[in-house]
């Protein structure tokens, strides 16, 4: 039976640890607000530059010169995986979901006797995935300095992938990170952005269209096709940037309520035992009184 | 008067969404004005500044530094790889993107990309004169 000032300082030590969790709720709320608005200020562009991009790639007359970008290298043996995770934890199962999804992937490849190479954005990812594939992750970019995610950063880090490309390094690369759905629905998501996904000619209107170029579809192609990498990959920093705080968020409110419920409980055996004690003392001068 | 609608989006932002009379854009074979039921184009842009004209005497103009327009008769949408009102735009801005280019022209390695970025660089010298001004 814990004493009364072991109690105390359990409630009290609760206490501490909610007033955290409640404050780390409300900073995720207001982050998550703003990550959540940059995360659907850049849905129009990835929307047009897809667009574009599939009217393009339906224009190309053959696959033959096509950008290696568009088309890939004709082989599927080295597979890179790039994994956007966060930075931080304390955001429930967000991090661990997103790597999972990576890990399955990784596996089934490695069984079907295919190479993989891991690309690690996010110092989290990195941490989880050096248990069981240390040699094979050949990048850690982490994104911890940076305060508000701009363009630039999704351009570096396609950049490098891009040099990876040409180097041979890989044939396949798969970008894996978070799509935000809600506050508390977030949904791991994998998506191949080399060879260029590109979507089919989607309504006949558009593709009725025929198009003038200026320059020549393949000069388009050829800087639209690392752009369109760096959209992608700024799309998913956005999401996953947001989604984020969404898992904060909801983790640190769960964090609170059961706070709340371990105070509750614990002020309750404590009152419970205070009043045990002073019943027991009456009892005692009672009958000392008595026996007098 | 015909009006087109337009989208001008930056990877950010969208930054300009409406119905417009024409619209002037520094495309790499020069500027082009852009009027409703123009021919389907896609275009490569050049830094250089898009002027918005929404008919009703009014005009918005936008530096961007580069990017792609897609044009078409009945839709106009300009994928902007960076842009800011000219009202914003500074001189500092301007000074930022001309060393960028400055470099691309020490490193470039053929004749037509050295060209090209002396081209650009020149343009941006330009413009930084009559944002001074």
């Amino acid at each position: 039976m814990p004493s009364l000032k072991d109690l105390r300082n359990r409630i009290a030590s609760v206490k501490a640890t909610q007033k955290i969790t409640k404050a780390m709720q409300m900073v995720a709320a207001a982050k998550l607000r703003r990550a959540q608005m940059a995360a659907e200020a850049a849905r129009p562009y990835g929307q047009r530059m897809s667009h574009v991009l599939a009217n393009l790639a339906n224009a190309m007359p053959s696959r033959e010169g096509a950008p290696r970008l568009l088309v890939g290298t004709g082989l599927a043996e080295t597979h890179l995986l790039i994994v956007c995770t966060g930075e931080r934890g304390l955001c429930g199962a967000f991090n661990s979901a997103i790597v999972r999804l990576a890990r399955e992937r990784a596996n089934a490849l490695i069984a079907e006797g295919k190479r993989v190479k891991f690309f690690c954005v996010g110092k989290k990812g990195y941490d989880q995935l050096r248990r069981n594939f240390a040699k094979d992750i050949i990048e850690l970019i982490e994104l911890r300095s940076v305060r508000v995610l701009g363009f630039e950063h999704a351009e570096d880090i396609a950049q490098k992938i891009i040099g990876l490309f040409h180097e041979g390094k890989f044939d396949v690369a798969t970008l894996f990170y978070s799509r935000f759905r809600s506050v508390i629905a977030q949904v791991p998501t994998a998506q191949q952005i080399i060879p260029a996904n590109v979507e089919a000619a989607d309504d006949g209107e558009v593709a009725g269209l025929v198009y003038d170029y200026e320059p020549d579809e393949e000069e388009i192609l050829n800087t639209l096709l690392p752009r369109n990498l760096a959209v992608q990959i700024f799309g998913a920093l956005l999401e996953n940037n947001a989604s984020f705080y969404g898992a904060q968020m909801s983790a640190m409110d769960n964090a609170t309520r059961n706070a709340g419920e371990m105070i509750k409980k614990q002020t309750q055996l404590y009152n419970r035992s205070r009043q045990a004690m002073i019943t027991k003392e009456l009892i005692e001068i009672i009958s000392g009184a008595e026996a007098v | 008067m015909a009006t087109v609608p337009l989208e001008l989006v930056a990877p950010e932002r969208l930054l300009f969404s409406g119905d417009v009379a024409s619209v002037i854009l520094p495309s790499v074979a020069g500027e082009m004005q852009v009027m409703p039921g123009h021919a389907p184009v896609i275009a490569v842009l050049e830094p250089g500044i898009i002027t918005i004209d929404s008919g009703a005497g009014s005009s918005q103009r936008l530096f961007v530094r580069g990017g792609l327009a897609e044009i078409r008769p009945d839709n106009i949408s300009i994928l902007a790889d960076y842009a800011v009102p000219v009202a914003e735009l500074s001189p500092e801005v301007l000074d930022v993107e001309i060393t960028s280019v400055e470099t691309l022209v020490a490193s470039a390695t053929s004749d037509a990309g050295r060209m090209a970025a002396s081209t650009r660089l020149m343009r941006l010298t330009e413009l930084r004169m009559q944002v001074l001004r």
